[in-house]
């Protein structure tokens, strides 16, 4: 357990990983510290949505390693991970569209406290459950929300969703793969206020376009661009490096449909 | 609320229904229909065990039939060598046939769930038309053994001289029979409405509905998924055995792929994902099978229609017809 | 055991593999182009052995026979896709096995019907009623070498048409991409009857040759069918080179299985129950083939999407 406080909650070290001549993950290394925000920027296209795979254990990387909290989970599965306190959000939300908003959390909380293995008490009537499930959706704002199904909601609150499912894991880390996309101006404030104060629980690795969000939040910043990390340092040192300027967020200004 | 309470009210009519039916043929002594009534609730069983797989699951098993002929087997076996005083295996310890329906049973279920889990273990690597072809195939595979097997009477079967034996029930009475297919029919209904709506059950139903989520919430689908086409095998396999001991003869043709088809018919007759669904399915099948097949010999002709004008025009099935659309929460 | 008996034996399996592959062919392009996946194919490939036994019954000519069972299942193809099949490309595949197992129970009551209870026979043409030497000693049917030679023909056709035609570019547009394809101005429903109609020309022409080797009745074509779903599953769904790399395997694997498997176990336990044990696991052997397949490729040997 000491090893997972001191360390670092991610460590990848020389992952790559080839799509035929495509290198999607170039050398990467990188690093999440505890209590850290590391933002992840970087064009479409740059391999970001792959690294997020190999670290959820979706995609095994070609070679290199993947450590969780000290441990090489390289080959685990993308539960295996979980359980070991991986928490992520998806990009495109990724729900059980026909259970309840509170179900869905439910669902997150069973997962965290005791896995699919209850055969016979009614899940929906239990109460320790409902009342962890109805505390999580209270902090991202949801509460009055809970007995309507997924299908209802607004975008905005089907991010805030994805959120509240990963926090009920109770993750020592988080990955958020663009939360901030499609959530308008003051949809984006409240989300980057909600996640600057989940800091002291939770280490992130924030995947996002929005720069104002990631200058915000971010503790440090790493640039991708065609499967490589061009730069990493902090908000400050990212601001002020013309490689970065030149290969990104010249890019960004010039053509902000991303 | 009426609308929330329409569903339980044609489950409660439809259970009765059932019960009264042969009552009914008792007392008015038309002893065939209490046999087509115990083949009801046995198909019923049979459709109960698919609707876990296949309804909550959304595992599309086209090869349940391989449990449901397992169960025949395993009654007509034990049977077969009671009757006999022949052993099934002489080592390495001496197994012989049972006259014990409840030995019938327990074997029923253990080799059902063996069968399954081997079955599902390869199976569940896939998904989509893949699983459905490939459960389809290991139940030719079994078909094909069964017919193999001239020790069991190959492609003529077995005949089931005597039905075996409940403590304090006459099984050989048919209301009796009757009366254990359908206690063992509302026990599977309660299991599997205890089952679907516990810790598991959601896990199910996500692992149905978005497997990606599940893993990502740390539940691997896959042993999930895997004690589910288990525990919907037992059940089919239990109603096989039953089934066998109806008819008093098990063959091949309980292993055959039609026999898969209809299990699911009667699932999707019946709705879909609804519990009581292959109850109803069974009920309106095994009808139209006696009376259509009394009036005309294309029955499978009309079969065939009727299932095409359903899967095309009303995919609620009978219970979405007189309950409207499903609930969802 | 003589060397002109193994290589019998091989050309029997090469023949069931190529019949096999003629009826996979068409499923595995109905589930490539259209992701449709039809259980029906059985009754296409008995509609064209019926037609071909009743016309080269009342006509007296195997080839007129063998060219309606054809055109008939083509027909056939064409007409049920054009009226059902459509319907259920949008459907989820369980809507999709239901109904085409509808179609099973209705053409099988409809082939009873208009054709009767009672099997049809099918005479081997005059041309093809030999036998080819075999190196070695003893012969091999001519009628065998036949079947095998317009199997591999329609393979080699068929990669052509894939390959070389603009039908074969749009089959394989419509493979990758089904709204490109449209985008692209082709007119896709046409494009479906026509692959569907292909599939079941194929499939009848497979009914047809096998109706000289066996009896012509209803419910020939279901187990067929299911040895050409194991074909493609070893395969890999929607590979044209995957159904017929699996079905020469499926079918030599089946062939030599009944044929060695027997006599294999004969050298371990006396003769009675080497015959049980080993024809009970050589009507097991493709399927066991089938599950080592996909225990080490589970989408098959040539996977079509990654």
């Amino acid at each position: 357990m000491t090893d997972s406080l001191l360390g670092p909650l991610l460590e990848l070290q020389g992952l790559r990983k080839a799509f035929g001549a495509l290198k999607a993950s170039d050398d990467i290394d990188l690093t999440v510290l505890p209590g850290e925000i590391h933002a992840l920027i970087g064009p479409n296209g740059a391999g970001k949505s792959t690294l997020i795979a190999e670290i959820a254990g979706g995609l095994t990387p070609d070679a290199g390693q993947v450590r969780l909290f000290g441990q090489d989970v390289t080959g685990w599965s993308v539960a295996a991970r979980a359980r070991l306190g991986l928490g992520r959000t998806f990009q495109v939300s990724s729900l059980v569209m026909e259970f309840s908003v509170l179900r869905n959390v439910m669902l997150a909380v069973q997962a965290r406290s005791s896995g699919a293995f209850g055969f016979w008490a009614p899940v929906r009537r239990d109460a320790r459950l409902r009342t962890e499930a109805l505390g999580v959706l209270d902090r991202v704002g949801l509460t009055r929300r809970a007995g309507d199904p997924v299908s209802a909601l607004s975008h905005g609150e089907r991010r805030l969703l994805e959120v509240a499912m990963a926090l009920a894991l109770r993750p020592k880390l988080l990955l958020l793969d663009e939360p901030m996309a499609g959530l308008g101006p003051a949809g984006t404030r409240e989300l980057t206020a909600f996640l600057a104060g989940l800091k002291t629980e939770t280490g992130m690795l924030l995947v996002e376009h929005d720069m104002d969000a990631v200058f915000a939040l971010a503790d440090r910043i790493s640039v991708m661009v065609y499967g490589r990390i061009i730069a990493s340092g902090s908000v400050a040192e990212i601001r002020a490096s013309a490689e970065v300027r030149e290969a990104y967020l010249g890019d960004l200004h010039e053509a902000p449909s991303c | 609320m009426a609308e929330r309470m329409r569903e339980p009210l044609v489950n409660a009519v439809l259970v009765l229904a059932l019960l009264i039916a042969p009552l009914t043929a008792v007392a008015l002594d038309e002893p065939f229909y209490v046999g087509l009534a115990s083949r009801v609730a046995i198909l019923a069983l049979a459709g109960v065990g698919l609707n876990l797989a296949l309804g909550s699951g959304g595992m599309v098993s086209f090869g349940h039939a391989a449990f449901f002929g397992l169960g025949g087997y395993v009654a007509g076996i034990a049977a077969l060598h009671a009757f006999e005083g022949s052993a099934f295996l002489a080592w390495p310890l001496e197994i012989g046939g049972s006259e014990s329906m409840i030995v019938v049973w327990v074997v029923t279920l253990a080799v059902s769930a063996v069968v399954a889990l081997a079955i599902g273990a390869v199976s569940l690597r896939t998904a989509g038309v893949y699983f459905i072809m490939i459960t389809l195939a290991f139940a030719q595979m079994i078909y094909y053994f069964a017919i193999s097997l001239p020790t069991y009477g190959g492609e003529d079967g077995l005949s089931i001289y005597l039905r075996s034996s409940l403590p304090f029930v006459d099984t050989g009475d048919p209301l009796s029979f009757f009366l254990v297919c359908y206690a063992l029919l509302l026990s599977a209904l309660f299991l599997t409405h205890r089952l679907v709506n516990s810790r598991f059950g959601a896990a199910l139903q996500c692992a149905r509905m978005n497997p990606e989520r599940l893993a990502t919430l740390g539940i691997a689908p896959f042993p999930v998924k895997l004690t589910a086409f288990t525990l919907s095998a037992m059940i089919t396999g239990l109603a096989g055995a039953l089934f066998a001991e109806l008819n008093g003869f098990v063959s091949p043709a309980m292993l055959s792929w039609q026999r898969s088809g209809e299990i699911i018919v009667f699932v999707i007759l019946g709705g879909v994902g609804r519990l009581f669904g292959p109850v109803a399915g069974a009920a309106l099948f095994i009808l139209l099978e006696s009376f259509i097949g009394g009036w005309t010999d294309r029955w499978q002709l009309v079969l065939g229609l009727v299932l095409l004008s359903v899967v095309l025009f009303a995919r609620g099935g009978v219970i979405g017809l007189l309950a409207g659309r499903a609930r969802h929460d | 055991m003589s060397l002109a008996f193994l290589i019998e034996q091989l050309l029997n399996g090469v023949q069931l593999g190529v019949m096999l592959f003629l009826m996979a062919a068409g499923l595995t392009l109905v589930f490539g182009v259209m992701g449709l996946i039809n259980l029906a194919h059985g009754s296409l490939y008995m509609v064209g052995a019926f037609f071909c036994a009743w016309i080269a019954g009342q006509t007296g000519s195997f080839w007129l026979g063998l060219g309606g069972g054809f055109l008939a299942a083509a027909a056939t193809g064409a007409l049920v896709e054009i009226v059902v099949i459509r319907r259920l490309y949008d459907r989820d595949h369980l809507d999709q096995v239901l109904a085409t197992f509808a179609l099973i129970l209705i053409f099988s009551e409809l082939a009873r019907w208009v054709f009767g209870d009672r099997p049809l026979y099918l005479d081997v043409p005059a041309v093809l009623s030999g036998a080819v030497p075999l190196p070695g000693g003893g012969g091999y049917p001519a009628y065998r070498l036949a079947i095998i030679a317009v199997g591999l023909t329609t393979a080699v056709g068929l990669y052509l048409l894939i390959a070389k035609t603009r039908l074969g570019m749009q089959i394989r547009a419509g493979e990758s991409d089904r709204e490109m394809i449209g985008a692209l101005g082709v007119d896709i429903r046409r494009l479906y009857t026509a692959v569907f109609a292909l599939g079941a020309a194929l499939a009848g022409l497979a009914g047809g040759m096998v109706g000289a080797l066996q009896s012509v009745q209803v419910g020939m074509g279901e187990p067929v069918l299911i040895l050409a779903f194991v074909v493609i599953i070893i395969g890999g769904i929607g590979s044209v080179k995957g159904a017929l790399v699996g079905a020469v395997l499926v079918g030599v694997t089946d062939t030599l299985g009944r044929v060695f498997l027997p006599q294999l176990f004969g050298l371990l336990l006396p003769p009675s129950e080497a015959t049980s044990v080993g024809s009970s696991l050589a009507a097991m052997a493709i399927y066991l083939l089938m599950a080592a397949v996909l225990t080490w490729r589970p989408k098959g040997l040539f996977p079509v999407d990654g």
